[in-house]
């Protein structure tokens, strides 16, 4: 039986000093889901993502959310001021009394950043920050997965790693999954739903069926078509090739593996 | 100079130096906070309001540290609750508040006539300390020993980021307001050692020097609250040895200390 994670009754609303930021929202998410909010700068995906989260109460509508459900945070960004000596291994034990080192490092290495253990928080760069996100979050064995903006500040080789990082962690927590995005491109790959809004919702469903959706084509036009990336080698954390990943050679232009669908 | 041995005896001496130390121990771990955080000008702002206090402790007849105390949490929770809704940025309204405060303090302190030396208040007046003085000192650090301890976890997380504390279970407004509060006893007590001017020193200065030599920020903490000490011995030192004032002789005491710590190498 599916369980409602977050459901709303009534239409979801947020109107901030005279501005309605969101309107006639009604969403709900089923476990072990990807479901993907997309929209314009502008359009309300944080603001959804605050409502939903309990950090800001809606003016319309309510959020309801199974009692005792866990759930793992990933913000948008983290920003730590130099001054405040912390290692990766004890931010991620931070608030988990429960969590020993050993637990920690296995956070760490379902996100491949075991060697990030010892690194001072503040000297991260962008994408090994988001890792280490992704690996507090999902130290928490969390039933919801909720991710603002996952690939914020990761270069763009680095962004598709991110979301099949994301996918390979709902399959082994059975988690749901709800993420903030707007790199259209390799969202509708990744994800089970596409939920486009636009300070209501636009259209939802299928990515193959919102990508087809007048709404949608609106929006974003329809130079965007739903594209499904084949990634067929890994890197590592610095963007190399990690060898013995595959056998073959990659000295072929990446575009050949890549099928875009118009 | 007075001969060594003969103010060894001095009561006075002892009691400036446990109030010194004590003041010194808590103020490390919250002075750890103020930097993590930015606090410094928040410090400010709450110690400069303080000689309101004194000002209304003395109209009111109650004891100028409890006056303190009472007056200082009350502005930290206005701040808290101004913070939210304010359209101005933290900065200005905090630049506004702290220089307002002192102001409204010296002259409260001209129209009531009231019979205090201005500038032991602002500059402290540690050689002056007396046992009753001790005995609130020591019940406002160890309210604040307490807290800490209890809320140490919590306020880590707060500091890292407020929404992923808060997502977490984290009750992050009272988190908040516990630091405030906190923040706000320790001036009260900070203001016989060091002056309503130079508190926010003894918060930063510590800590800041402690950032070069620690790893971890419980580390951190107890270093800062170590340095603390250090720097209130070495101040009074010169204080008797060569008769300086107490409190600015502690802050330069301390200001050396963060000097010496930035030889050493950052820690990797």
């Amino acid at each position: 039986m599916p369980f409602r994670a977050v459901n709303h009754p009534a239409d979801l609303g947020l109107e901030v000093a005279g501005r309605q930021l969101l309107q006639h929202i009604d969403l709900q998410l089923q476990p072990g889901e990807i479901v993907t909010v997309i929209g314009p700068n502008g359009a309300g995906k944080t603001t959804l993502l605050r409502l939903l989260l309990g950090l800001t109460a809606p003016t319309t509508g309510s959020v309801w959310r199974r009692p005792g459900l866990r759930l793992g945070y990933m913000p948008q960004r983290l920003q730590i001021d130099p001054t405040l000596p912390m290692s990766v291994l004890r931010f991620i034990q931070l608030g988990q009394p429960q969590l020993r080192a050993a637990g920690a490092r296995a956070a760490l290495a379902q996100v491949g950043a075991e060697r990030l253990a010892h690194a001072s928080l503040a000297d991260l760069s962008g994408g090994e920050m988001q890792r280490v996100l992704l690996a507090r979050a999902a130290s928490r064995k969390p039933q919801l997965l909720v991710l603002d903006e996952p690939t914020q500040g990761v270069d763009v080789g680095g962004q598709s790693e991110v979301y099949q990082l994301i996918a390979a962690l709902r399959d082994e927590l059975g988690c749901g999954v709800l993420l903030v995005s707007h790199d259209l491109h390799l969202v509708m790959a990744a994800t089970d739903k596409v939920l486009c809004i636009n300070q209501h919702i636009c259209c939802q469903g299928h990515p193959e069926q919102v990508s087809r959706d007048p709404a949608y084509l609106e929006l974003f036009g329809d130079k965007v078509a739903p594209y499904t990336h084949q990634h067929n080698h890994e890197h590592d954390l610095s963007g190399d090739i990690v060898a013995g990943a595959c056998d073959h050679n990659h000295s072929h232009d990446h575009g050949d593996n890549h099928r875009e669908q118009q | 100079m007075a001969p060594f041995g003969e103010l060894i005896h001095s009561q006075f001496l002892w009691f400036a130096l446990a109030a010194g130390l004590l003041v010194a121990l808590v103020s490390g771990p919250l002075g750890c906070f103020a930097v993590w955080r930015r606090m410094a000008y928040f410090g400010d702002t709450l110690a400069h309001s303080a000689l309101l206090g004194v000002t209304l402790g003395f109209v009111l007849q109650v004891d100028a540290t409890l006056a303190v105390g009472a007056s200082s949490c009350l502005l930290a929770i206005l701040l808290v609750a101004l913070q939210r809704r304010q359209k101005l940025s933290v900065d200005t309204l905090l630049g506004i508040l702290s220089h307002s405060m002192l102001a409204l303090g010296i002259v409260a302190v001209s129209v009531f006539n009231i019979n205090v030396d201005l500038l032991s208040l602002l500059l402290g007046d540690l050689l002056a300390v007396g046992p009753r003085d001790l005995v609130l000192m020591l019940a406002a650090a160890a309210l604040i020993a307490a807290l800490l301890y209890f809320l140490w976890e919590q306020l880590l997380a707060f500091t890292l980021h407020e929404e992923l504390a808060a997502v977490e279970g984290v009750p992050v407004e009272r988190v908040r307001l516990a630091l405030m509060l906190m923040l706000a006893l320790l001036i009260a007590i900070a203001m016989k050692v060091v002056g309503v001017l130079l508190i926010t020193a003894l918060l930063i200065i510590p800590a800041a020097a402690a950032r070069r030599l620690s790893h971890t920020p419980e580390q951190m903490a107890l270093l800062s609250s170590g340095i603390g000490c250090v720097a209130v011995l070495l101040g009074l030192l010169a204080s008797v040895l060569w008769d300086t004032p107490a409190g600015p002789s502690i802050v330069l005491a301390a200001s050396l200390l963060f000097l010496l710590s930035q030889l050493h190498r950052a820690p990797g």
